[in-house]
């Protein structure tokens, strides 16, 4: 059933994104998206590539402004503010697993998952507490000090996820994060959004990866095609 | 505050790991600000040096002009000068300029009697009688010769004067007394010939220093045909002629800072595609465009300051340990007499805020756009990989 | 032209500044114009990225407009040994009377610069940018001021000559004379001390009030008290406190305190003057900015600062002048 009120977390209404306007390259990347992102909940944005997944994304995560609707994350809508408050919003509220880690490579593992706290005013000390935690919680505390080129694939997959959660978000975004993967490091991702989910997190993601949006941990998932919403199904029972 | 500290932090681990890069810049940004401290470090510490021996100098000194030119005076006008009230020691002085053939120098042949307060920097002693003089450490160098030498001079009826050197002026006190040859007035004037009843100049000591214009207007007017010249003007000459040539250099380095700040912008606008990447991925993550330009801001502080620092020493190193061997020829005037001596380390903060502004000023305006195209960028350009 | 090397670096230093400026207002224009927080189009996306520029660009520039005044007073007082008859900056200012107009348009543009970075610094906090008119016309009435210090700055030092003969303070400043600067030294002593002093605890009293009452009418009197302690602190310079410095009753120059022989000691008492005056005048400039909910409660917030800023800048001042009257070796008692 569909979550009342006070679980709902994030929603849009009618938002639509058109890059290049008025010129002849003109693209129409939203139109008109309306979504829901409930509180604990685990959301797939589903479509083939150019669907606009990655615009919807990106502009419930704060990384950009939609040219009309609205966006209300938490009781607040952002839609209409200046940069800076919304970065606020999304250091406090979002953290972000990109497809291709984007992980600083010559900067070791410990400042790589500290940079989303740096321009916080958490202090050294905590900043570092954090860290250690969480690189233990994830099985790397004994290589936090290397640089990051000196890991595996998988080590810095785990790395990527310290990151997006360093800051103890709320909301999870993924962005197409198995497509660089192997089987094994999918599985294992997979593994841990479903314990993050279990921990009370909010996940979203955007894929057209069958393995995830036919996974057991997935509550709702949402179709686009062509910057519109074609269908939105909840988990079968 | 923290947060200041975090960026800073971040941005020193950047600099560190574009190594190459950064130090090309400071090298030469910090070559730069050491040619240009050099230049006010010499400029400085020379007038600095002067002002202090020119302090013992005469109040006023009264020449005579005829026609327009020096001509000598009559040693009757001391009494004259006398009579004006605020006047101390009024003296004839007897000196002279000397060509010398052999080493294609000119020296200065000044007479004393008893030793005058100036000439107190000596290693020996001052002449006393006839066939001795005190020489500067210039005329030692040209001549080749020391303490307890013989000096042989041309007089001005062609014959040779044989005179012990009994003394000669420390190295303290080159910069006035470098080719100065010192004996006994009566040797003086029999050197060059002067007429009965007549002196080179005649030196004024005035009691109140706020009289001085106007015992000088007095003694004018009493005496038309002399010229009075007061301290303060010997001062403000070499103060003009020393800004004059440090402007000069400086006006001449300024190319060499307009190719600095090419470069800088050129460093700072080229920025590679990784620097970029990496731009992006911290404003995915939670940077936003303030923070990135506070990261920019500090890179170049550090990159500033640490050029600033290690130029200022080279310069001071260079100027006070190697005595500015690179500039000093342009500064201290061409002259075949080269004083050779350790200027007096002297650095104030007006010269060090100077060197600020005419070296870190152009650099921050040659790095504020490029910084703020390269803090622009967009995050969302992250996203889509 | 004297080729010394502060008056190169000031003059390189303005020119620099000059051209940021010019190109931030340029930009500050198109926000003006183009400006529409609403919209989301690229156009008001691509502004929004400009007033970072602008910002930054004018941050730099007004930081050394702030520090141009000092740079200009030491540098005009240590040329003053190339002029005859000059003992301090006044005599170099005499010998080209533009050098005096340079001083006025650095201390207008201190304060005007030191206004716009405040604004600035209030819009960016604010979520909905509600400062950007007001912040970019008044960038464009500074632009101007500067432009003309720049203009007499070179007009004063190119038209420097050393062989005219100059006047000193002690002719500017004397008591005989019937200028304005005369007037301020003669102005019986006495009466100064007691309306120095008045001044200084009117000032921290209207301070006081200020920090306990929420009254916009504190605000608006601290602002106008900081006003006036400004023409009484310099009238008061001028008739007593240097010659307790100088311990020399006739000596009334302000400028001569700022050199080596006393100590540099009018350094800090001027910096703690004009800082003290200028917080002081922040809180009665922005009170009618808290009409904009976004701003208020950051104003109020930093208002404190301000007042506590500005009372330690007075107090400060009035420390480093009092103990020279206190405890030096002039004796005025029995000449006021």
């Amino acid at each position: 059933m569909q979550g009342a009120n006070q679980d709902k977390l994030l929603w849009t209404e009618a938002v639509t994104k058109i890059y290049n306007p008025h010129l002849p390259d003109e693209m129409v990347a939203l139109d008109q998206a309306s979504i829901e992102i409930n509180k604990g909940e685990v959301t797939v944005l589903k479509g083939p590539s150019g669907s606009g997944k990655t615009s919807l994304l990106s502009i419930i995560g704060c990384m950009s402004r939609p040219t009309a609707g609205r966006v209300v994350v938490k009781g607040k809508d952002v839609a209409k503010l200046s940069e800076r408050f919304l970065t606020q919003i999304r250091r406090k509220t979002f953290g972000f697993i990109f497809q291709q880690f984007n992980l600083i490579r010559d900067v070791s593992v410990m400042e790589n998952a500290a940079l989303p706290l740096y321009p916080t005013e958490s202090g050294f000390g905590e900043i570092r507490h954090r860290v250690d935690t969480m690189l233990d919680r994830f099985g790397i505390a004994a290589k936090k000090n290397l640089k990051l080129r000196k890991l595996s694939g998988g080590e810095q997959q785990r790395v990527a996820i310290v990151r997006a959660l360093i800051n103890d978000p709320e909301i999870i975004i993924a962005d197409e994060p198995t497509a660089h993967l192997d089987l094994e490091l999918a599985k294992d991702l997979l593994t841990i959004l479903a314990d993050l989910r279990q921990g009370g997190k909010t996940i979203i993601i955007a894929t057209h990866d069958p393995m995830i949006f036919e996974h057991d941990c997935v509550d709702r998932t949402i179709s686009m095609r062509n910057g519109r919403i074609e269908k939105i199904s909840m988990r079968k029972q | 505050m923290t947060r200041h500290l975090k960026i800073l932090e971040y941005a020193l681990s950047s600099l560190v790991r574009r190594k190459y890069k950064n130090l090309a810049i400071i090298a030469v940004y910090s070559f730069t600000i050491m040619v240009l401290a050099s230049i006010l470090f010499l400029t400085h510490s020379l007038k600095t040096e002067a002002a202090n021996i020119l302090a013992t100098a005469p109040d006023l000194i009264i020449q005579r002009t005829v026609a327009g030119r020096h001509d000598l005076i009559p040693v009757e006008y001391v009494q004259e000068i006398k009579k004006n009230r605020g006047t101390g020691k009024v003296q004839p002085r007897y000196w002279g300029y000397y060509y010398d053939a052999v080493t294609e120098a000119n020296y200065t042949i000044l007479g004393v009697s008893g030793t005058p307060p100036e000439l107190a920097l000596v290693t020996g002693t001052a002449p006393a009688g006839p066939g001795e003089c005190l020489i500067g450490q210039g005329v030692a160098r040209a001549r080749k010769i020391e303490l307890g030498d013989e000096l042989i001079l041309v007089n001005s009826k062609g014959k040779g004067v044989l005179l012990n050197v009994v003394g000669t002026f420390t190295a303290a006190a080159e910069i006035l007394t470098n080719d100065l040859i010192v004996m006994p007035e009566e040797e003086v004037i029999n050197f060059f010939g002067l007429p009965e009843g007549r002196a080179t100049d005649i030196t004024v000591e005035v009691r109140n220093p706020n009289e001085i214009q106007n015992i000088a207007a007095r003694i004018k007017r009493s005496l038309p045909d002399t010229r009075p010249i007061t301290r303060q003007e010997i001062i403000r000459t070499y103060d003009a002629v020393f800004n004059w040539r440090s402007g000069m250099m400086l006006t001449i380095f300024s190319s060499a800072l307009v190719a600095f700040c090419i470069l800088a912008w050129d460093k700072a606008t080229g920025i590679s595609g990784e620097e970029k990447a990496e731009i992006g991925i911290l404003k995915a993550i939670g940077w936003d465009t303030g923070d990135i330009l506070e990261l920019k801001f500090w890179e170049g502080l550090v990159v500033s300051l640490t050029a600033f620092l290690l130029g200022l020493i080279a310069a001071f190193t260079h100027v006070f340990w190697f005595s500015a061997t690179i500039l000093a020829p342009v500064i201290k005037g061409w002259s075949v007499l080269f004083p050779d001596f350790r200027l007096i380390p002297f650095v104030d903060v007006y010269q060090i805020f100077v060197i600020g502004c005419l070296t870190v000023i152009p650099y921050i305006a040659s790095t504020v756009i490029p910084s703020w195209k390269a803090a622009i960028t967009d995050p969302e350009t992250v996203m889509r990989g | 032209m004297i080729l010394h090397p502060g008056i190169l670096a000031l003059l390189l230093a303005s020119v620099i500044v000059m051209l940021m400026l010019l190109y931030a207002a340029a930009i500050g224009t198109a926000i003006l114009f183009n400006w529409d927080f609403g919209s989301s189009s690229a156009r008001q996306l691509a502004l929004e990225r400009k007033a970072y520029l602008v910002s930054t660009l004018v941050s730099y520039a007004f930081g050394f407009v702030v520090l141009s005044g000092l740079l200009y007073i030491y540098t005009v007082d240590d040329i003053h040994e190339l002029f005859v008859g000059a003992m301090c900056a006044v005599g170099s200012l005499n010998v080209n009377p533009v050098g005096w107009n340079v001083l006025w348009t650095k201390i207008l543009s201190f304060f005007l610069a030191a206004v716009w970075m405040a604004l600035n610094f209030f819009d960016q906090r604010a979520e909905d940018f509600p400062l950007v008119k007001i912040k970019y016309l008044f960038l464009l009435l500074i632009v101007p001021v500067v432009a003309v210090d720049l203009y007499f700055q070179f007009r004063y030092f190119l038209g420097l000559e050393p062989e005219i003969i100059t006047s000193c303070c002690g002719s500017l400043f004397s008591e005989q004379e019937a200028t304005v600067a005369g007037e301020l030294a003669g102005l019986p002593v006495g009466t100064m001390i007691w309306l120095f002093y008045l001044s200084v605890a009117l000032y921290l009293a209207a301070g006081t009030l200020c920090l306990f009452s929420r009254a916009a009418f504190a605000r608006y009197l601290v602002t106008v008290m900081s006003l006036l302690f400004f023409l009484v602190a310099m009238a008061s310079i001028i008739s007593f406190i240097s010659i307790y410095i100088y311990e020399l009753p006739t000596h009334h120059c302000p400028f001569d305190i700022l050199q080596e022989g006393y100590h540099f000691i009018g350094y800090p008492m001027y910096i703690s003057l004009f800082g003290g005056v200028l917080f002081g005048l922040f809180p009665g400039i922005f009170q009618p900015l808290k009409k904009f909910p976004s701003l208020r409660a950051e104003i109020t917030r930093v208002e404190k600062k301000w007042v506590i800023l500005s009372m330690l800048g007075i107090l400060g001042f009035t420390l480093i002048s009092s103990w020279p009257v206190l405890f030096g070796n002039l004796t005025m008692q029995g000449y006021y």
